[in-house]
């Protein structure tokens, strides 16, 4: 039974900087940092405090909440610096790579094995976080069986990584991954592909579909949506299909192998193309090396342009991200940019801004908001880049005033932040769409639960 | 770069002042700000507040110099100095640089003290409350000078102005958090505060007010009269005025509500923009036309009589209701003002099909006062909540279903 997902909603974003399909193997990263923001809503316990040596799967610290998620290190080493913010919350956990990586073995898995054990065994070996639940789109509760999981093998966002490409040669670690999954839930695993070629078109033991449209059709919250929305009381789990391989390798083979490839894109980088790199290494190995000016007033994030987080210089690729986007900073005025014929930005209306005489061309966009933070005040535009069954107004302003029932009743179960990416980068009034829709889900978590 | 650092500097420089947002809102009009994202989207399309109240007033332009010519034609017009322009729209009779002379100096005014007067306690209260000044009066300012009478005394619409920008928008928290909108707000202020200078026959061409005072004062003059085509029909008189006049909006009537091409072609701008809502401008219309034909049904057949004094108004012909009167104007520019609509697109249908219906309804019914769109948007934008709900409802419903037919 294959459902094919067709949206017509959304909006590509065409931006300059599209990674060249090449892989080169990144410097090897003398340091790997762990941020526990990366896990939301996770409060860490730590476990190797300052001075341990670790192998790669040996575990840094767990959830205070639930002891049995375990947070383990990408790579072997020594913990040189645990970096606390106020009332001593660990801000990341710092460890110096070995250069010989050693592994801890948890052993060849047997795909046999029943549920109890499988779950058992992804906890043991810290591949738990990499599987995330809605609602509230925090890492999945272990004691909660999901009536489904998802997982998009497109990505639609803008300069995202071409998952076609960074999964080739990969298919038996998916397979191994996406089998052993099936049996943690009653349902489905729903496989969202952009095309035949995907290597995960072929999977089996799960639902394959077709995905078609503009962006967002590749995210998994449309998938979700369109094809088995989340009720009160249920629950989704979703992977990014990354991770799927780094789960399959340890199955395969015991060991957990951290490496992913991972984009390096935007209109600032020279030479845009793909890496090889680890889990928490240092963006420094990859984005100066061809790649960006050193003095350069650009802005890098982990993750894509649309929602993931910005890096200091020094900072460290994030636990689920495979795209680096480096793209200039906006930090300058222009004269009279509120009134003036406008060619070189994105825009949805045409009040003097020409975007769509131009719909092939890419544009370079910087990180200038274009005017200032404001009320809601436009309608109707929201819903013109939202595939969801959703009011985002709505829902968006009963998150602001905390009505927790009209946030349930208007599908907050069925959200997470990255679903309103899209409506944040046409708002007119600027509002931090994203940020309102995680403090709702964290309300709601902490209200309801 | 002299002067983007010199302000670049001084705003830093005064960064905890209490008086920042009044500097912040000339210096955003002269330098989009340099203001980046953080986390969250780190892109934003170019489009912002500004941008799109401006489109607004791009749109109104026209209608605002239109405006000034017809004002200085009717004034010229009633006290008989030249002959009705014929050749309609691009008559030069019309355009000439006498009668402009006459409308700048008169609507100029009106502007500056809509602004003047508006812009003032916006600042202020942007100061009171420590935000951004917003760009909601931008559009509320320049619609004010265009529904009123070209002799509306200035302090009299400084004073519905200060009303209508506190009571009808600052109290409920300011641009985007109103349910009325400001300037129907200040136009409904002024037509039940001085009902004599919004009606009849004296206040829609200049100069008419003044002839009459004169004439009370014992002067030997010819009254002048200038009757709206809606005041005429209420009265059951003959209109004067060709469909075409009506069309092109050689006819007196508030400022900048007369000619329907020129709304017309502001509509279709907004429309092509994507900043003015079709789908409330077609719905108002087909309302407005539905009720017209209703009237038109009663009165073929035969329910009433010449004797009645509705009988002017029910008789005209249904589509003419879109030409005459503030019909056009209410419904481009003042029923889609986002704020105050529904903010559904099913929402959007009935709110704006409801305004065309009852604008006609109450022009019909109502004697004191033949122009209905001011109240019915007015009433709309009362109703325009609930409409939403209900069509939210829907959705919550739908969701409701989901889970039952899932528990069940």
């Amino acid at each position: 039974m294959s459902k094919d997902i067709k949206i017509k909603k959304g909006l590509d974003i065409k931006l300059v900087g599209e990674a060249e399909k090449s892989v080169e193997q990144a410097i090897i990263s003398n340091f790997c940092t762990i941020r526990p923001e990366d896990f939301h809503s996770v409060i860490p316990k730590l476990v190797a405090k300052e001075g341990t040596t670790l192998k790669a799967g040996d575990v840094i610290f767990y959830d205070k909440s639930n002891e049995e998620v375990k947070f383990v290190s990408p790579v072997s080493g020594t913990v040189i610096e645990v970096l606390r913010g106020p009332k001593r919350r660990i801000d990341a956990v710092k460890i110096q790579a070995d250069r010989e990586q050693s592994y801890n073995d948890f052993g060849k898995f047997n795909m046999n094995s029943d549920a109890k054990t499988t779950k058992a065994h992804l906890l043991a070996s810290g591949c738990w976080p990499f599987i995330k639940q809605r609602p509230y789109d925090v890492i999945a509760n272990p004691e909660k069986s999901p009536k489904a999981i998802f997982i998009s093998g497109y990505a639609t966002a803008p300069l995202a990584a071409d998952l076609d490409f960074v999964l080739q040669g990969k298919e038996a670690e998916l397979q191994a991954a996406v089998s052993a999954l099936s049996k943690l839930t009653e349902g489905q695993v729903h496989i969202g592909v952009g095309s035949r070629n995907s290597p995960l078109a072929s999977m089996t033991d799960a639902t394959i579909h077709n995905v078609s449209g503009p962006h967002p059709a590749g995210n998994v919250g449309t998938h979700i949506n369109k094809i088995d929305p989340v009720n009160k009381g249920e629950v989704v789990w979703t992977v990014n299909a990354q991770d799927l391989v780094i789960i399959g390798e340890l199955l395969m083979t015991g060991k957990l192998n951290a490496e992913r490839v991972v984009a390096l894109a935007g209109s600032s980088v020279k030479k845009p193309r793909y890496f090889k790199t680890r889990i928490g290494s240092e963006v420094a190995t990859m984005v100066y090396d061809n790649g960006v000016e050193k003095d350069g007033n650009d802005r890098i994030i982990s993750g894509n342009v649309l929602s993931g987080k910005q890096l200091k210089p020094d900072g460290s690729l994030g636990y689920y991200d495979n795209v680096i986007s480096v793209i200039p900073e906006g930090d300058d005025y222009e004269l009279f940019g509120w009134t003036k014929p406008v060619f070189n930005k994105i825009s949805t209306s045409r009040a003097l801004t020409f975007s769509w005489l131009t719909p092939k061309k890419k544009f370079a966009l910087n990180t200038n908001t274009n005017g200032e933070h404001r009320a809601f005040v436009v309608t109707g535009s929201y819903e013109k880049v939202f595939p969801l069954d959703i009011y985002p107004m709505q829902i968006l302003k009963a998150c602001k005033y905390e009505d927790l029932d009209e946030m349930e009743a208007l599908g907050m179960y069925e959200v997470a932040p990255e679903d309103f990416a899209l409506t944040e980068f046409i708002c007119v009034s600027k509002q931090p769409h994203q940020d309102i829709i995680r403090k709702g889900l964290d309300l709601m978590l902490k209200e309801i639960g | 770069m002299g002067l983007k650092s010199s302000l670049h500097n001084f705003k830093e420089k005064n960064k905890d002042k209490k008086w920042l947002p009044a500097f912040s809102a000339i210096h955003t009009f002269l330098f989009l700000p340099n203001e980046t994202t953080h986390n969250g989207t780190h892109i934003k399309v170019a489009d912002d507040l500004k941008r799109t109240m401006n489109t607004v007033i791009m749109a109104m332009v026209p209608c605002l110099i239109f405006g000034m010519f017809n004002a200085g034609y009717q004034h010229h017009l009633a006290f008989g100095d030249i002959q009705q322009a014929t050749g309609g729209f691009f008559s030069s009779a019309f355009w000439t640089m006498d009668n402009f002379m006459v409308g700048f100096w008169k609507v100029i005014p009106l502007v500056i003290v809509s602004y003047g007067v508006g812009l003032a306690i916006e600042i202020l209260f942007a100061m009171k409350n420590s935000h951004e000044v917003e760009e909601g009066y931008l559009v509320t300012g320049m619609l004010v000078p265009l529904i009123v009478p070209i002799d509306t005394p200035l302090w009299m619409l400084a004073v519905a102005v200060a009303f209508g920008v506190v009571i009808g928008k600052e109290v409920f928290g300011g641009t985007g958090m109103n349910i009325l909108n400001p300037a129907l707000t200040i136009r409904a202020f002024l037509f039940f505060a001085y009902p004599t200078w919004m009606s009849g026959d004296k206040v829609w061409v200049e100069g008419a007010v003044e002839r009459d005072q004169m004439i009370a004062a014992g002067e030997n003059l010819d009254a002048i009269s200038g009757e709206t085509i809606l005041g005429s029909l209420a009265q059951n008189k003959e209109v004067g005025y060709e469909v075409m006049d009506m069309f092109y909006g050689l006819i007196p009537g508030s400022v900048g509500e007369t000619s329907v091409l020129l709304i017309l072609l502001a509509g279709l701008f907004l429309i092509f923009t994507k900043i003015g809502s079709w789908r409330i401008m077609l719905s108002s219309a087909i309302g407005a036309l539905v009720m017209g034909l209703i009237f038109n049904g009663v009165v073929s057949s035969g329910w009433i009589t010449e004797s009645s004094k509705f009988y002017g108004l029910m008789s005209t012909e249904f589509w003419h209701h879109l030409l005459i009167g503030g019909f056009a104007f209410g419904t481009v520019f003042m029923a889609t003002d986002p704020v105050t609509a529904s903010q559904t697109n099913k929402g959007k249908w009935i709110y704006g099909f409801l305004i065309g219906f009852i604008s006609i309804m109450i022009r019909v019914f109502n004697p004191a006062y033949p122009e209905g769109v001011m109240l019915a948007i007015l009433l709309m934008n009362v109703f325009a909540p609930t409409i939403d709900h209900y069509v939210v409802q829907g959705n919550v419903k739908r969701r409701m279903k989901r889970l039952k037919v899932k528990t069940a």
